[in-house]
């Protein structure tokens, strides 16, 4: 029988020596949970969302239309950026971004946002508002479109998991009506709530969406 | 008395063209280092430490890529008006490429001074047109091209060391259609009032 | 007395330019209008509006938005962007020639200037899509849109000159936003604050080759 050669000797003293070490052969330890940012990331990170969405969070209309977060339900927003990091809902621009964060922070940006009151930029077609108003207040009964007010509530400011809708660009929610489906609820194995709105969205008409968007636009 | 005058004429007329014809000649050798450029040629007209005489600009301190470019214009003729035509075609006729690349070199390199022959109380008024130009008569500021005190960028000329004369015959020679191709001067020459034209060749006769 | 053929000659020149030159006073008050102010934002824009590398960039008006050229040069008239030499531009502009100012750049298509260092515009052109969200970098894409053509008040970006947007990034704040008032460049500071010197060129060089 050949002698071991001395190198395949030492290769195995370092395998053993490294499967001795403890840890290897069991789970890591978890890492700790990340903690939240100290103010001025915070800070800065905040900034960093209003560059886009307004400097009070009003909402901004670049090529994108950014929506309006000011006054949003901070567990509707958390909810969305999960979505966004978890791939559950779709946007090539806000997975990054919401990627980025700092789990930890998530409630911290939410909570900012709660507390802007800008006046409302959402805009939208004047002569439009006075039919959005009657389909938020009344639904569309024939297709069994219950009334938007039942669940953002009657000054469609919503609550808790319901967002707000008042003061939102026309432009996004309109967007947002038509491509429902094709943005959100897209983990199939992770139904969310967004899978409320889906028959609603694709039963309201492009129309009726936007007036609904125009009326909206008008609510502080 | 008159024939005497006559002969200083063709004597001087006589010397300026043997000048030319020497420079003609020297520049038809092949190209040489940088070393032995027949820098007296220009000295002749353009100083002996290229500060310009004249009718002959000053070439010291200038920006060695306008200098190559204008070379280039003479041999070319787009550069076209009386002056040019007169002494610096002929000049220039078998300027080589590096030829013209040692000379735009060597005088980039040499120090410059201002003329200083401008009229002082013009070179004021010359100043504010230097840089803010006259919008409502559609006359641009100099200072975005050729920078705060003159100093040009890239091709565009350092205007440092120019003399009143100079200035003053440039400009008004492009507003006349000479040199078309060296926009956008002759478009800025035409917009510029003779008393303009002469509060800027004041004040850039100033600028070292 | 002495007079060399030379001094002859000048003084001949000289007599044959101030001739013309007096015409030529008469003829520039008649001269006034658009198409001369045109020709005038021109002689430093370019003769299509693409721009000049002066000893100050110059920057590209073809294409541009004319809201946004619009906001500039009423920022120059008040003193919201400082810039010595715009001012007294925009002073010298009328509502109506404003208007059809910006209009008459907004049609211009040149070819874009380049020049810029090529080694980064891959990277330019990420930030530019995508952003750098760690470091709190928006994408640009979002607002100047996915060609940079910009939109309504966001200006275009496409084919704009190298050092000019560097140097806009470089020194936002100390240019745009001042004077006190409210400025649309205030959306811009964040991002511009974020940014480092290597990140910003990369960008330029990405933007000034863009058709």
């Amino acid at each position: 029988m050949k002698a071991l050669r001395p190198s395949s000797c030492l290769l195995g003293l370092a395998l053993l020596a490294f499967a001795a070490t403890p840890g290897f052969a069991e789970d890591r330890p978890a890492e700790p949970p990340p903690q939240p940012l100290p103010k001025p990331q915070l800070d800065a990170k905040i900034a960093y969302c209003k560059t886009c969405h307004g400097l009070s969070g009003q909402g901004f209309r670049g090529a994108y239309v950014m929506p309006r977060l000011a006054g949003q339900q901070p567990q509707y927003l958390e909810e969305q950026l999960r979505a966004f990091i978890e791939r559950r809902r779709l946007h090539p621009l806000m997975q990054n971004v919401a990627h980025a964060l700092n789990p930890a922070t998530l409630g911290a940006i939410a909570a900012h946002f709660k507390d802007l009151n800008p006046q409302s930029i959402g805009g939208g077609a004047k002569d439009l508002v006075a039919a959005g108003k009657k389909i938020y207040d009344e639904g569309v009964p024939d297709k069994q479109i219950p009334a938007c007010a039942s669940c953002h509530g009657a000054d469609a400011k919503g609550d808790g998991a319901m967002p707000r809708l008042a003061g939102q660009l026309h432009e996004y929610t309109t967007r947002t009506l038509a491509d429902w489906s094709k943005a959100r609820g897209q983990d199939p194995a992770k139904p969310d709530a967004s899978a409320t709105m889906a028959p609603i969205a694709q039963g309201l008409t492009h129309e009726q969406a936007a007036a609904v968007a125009a009326y909206l636009g008008s609510l502080e | 008395m008159d024939a005497h005058i006559a002969r200083i004429r063709i004597m001087k007329r006589a010397s300026v063209t043997l000048a030319i014809a020497a420079i003609v000649v020297a520049n038809a050798a092949p190209a040489r280092t940088e070393d032995d450029l027949p820098v007296r040629n220009c000295a002749w007209c353009h100083g002996a430490s290229g500060q310009g005489t004249g009718v002959a600009p000053a070439l010291a301190g200038q920006r060695a890529q306008y200098l190559e470019r204008e070379l280039q214009s003479f041999r070319d003729h787009s550069r076209d008006d009386p002056a040019a035509k007169q002494y610096m075609w002929g000049a220039t006729a078998r300027l080589s490429p590096e030829m013209a690349h040692g000379f735009a070199h060597y005088f980039a390199l040499q120090p410059a001074e201002a003329a200083n022959d401008g009229d002082a109380e013009l070179a004021a008024s010359g100043k504010l047109i230097y840089e803010q130009g006259v919008p409502e008569a559609n006359v641009v500021s100099c200072i975005v091209c050729h920078g705060p005190r003159g100093e040009g960028f890239e091709a565009i000329p350092r205007l440092g060391g120019m003399s009143y004369a100079y200035v003053k015959s440039r400009l008004e020679m492009w507003a006349q259609g000479y040199h078309a191709a060296a926009h956008p001067m002759p478009h800025i020459a035409r917009t510029l009032s003779p008393h303009e034209i002469e509060a800027l060749a004041s004040y850039v006769s100033f600028l070292k | 007395m002495k007079v060399t053929g030379l001094s002859l000659a000048f003084a001949a020149a000289v007599l044959a330019f101030a001739s013309v030159g007096a015409s030529r006073a008469e003829e520039r008050g008649g001269r006034q209008g658009f198409e001369a102010k045109i020709e005038y934002c021109k002689t430093c824009h370019g003769l299509s509006g693409e721009g000049y590398r002066g000893y100050y960039p110059m920057p590209r008006l073809a294409g541009q938005q004319p809201k946004y050229i619009e906001n500039q040069l009423r920022a120059f008239i008040e003193r919201r962007r400082v810039n010595p030499v715009m001012f007294n531009v925009a002073h010298a502009l009328t509502p109506a020639t404003l208007a059809a100012l910006t209009q008459h750049f907004y049609n211009l298509n040149p070819p874009p200037l380049g020049g810029a260092p090529r080694e980064s515009v891959g990277l330019g052109r990420t930030i530019f899509e995508q952003g750098l969200p760690e470091a709190n970098i928006a994408a640009c894409s979002a607002c100047h849109g996915p060609e940079a053509r910009g939109h309504e008040e966001i200006p275009r970006l496409a084919g704009q000159l190298y050092p000019y947007t560097v140097k806009s990034l470089t020194y936002w704040g100390k240019e745009r936003g001042l004077g006190g008032k409210d400025d649309t460049s205030a959306i811009m500071v964040v991002t511009t604050h974020n940014l480092d010197a290597a990140q910003i060129s990369a960008i330029a060089a990405y933007l000034a080759y863009l058709k």
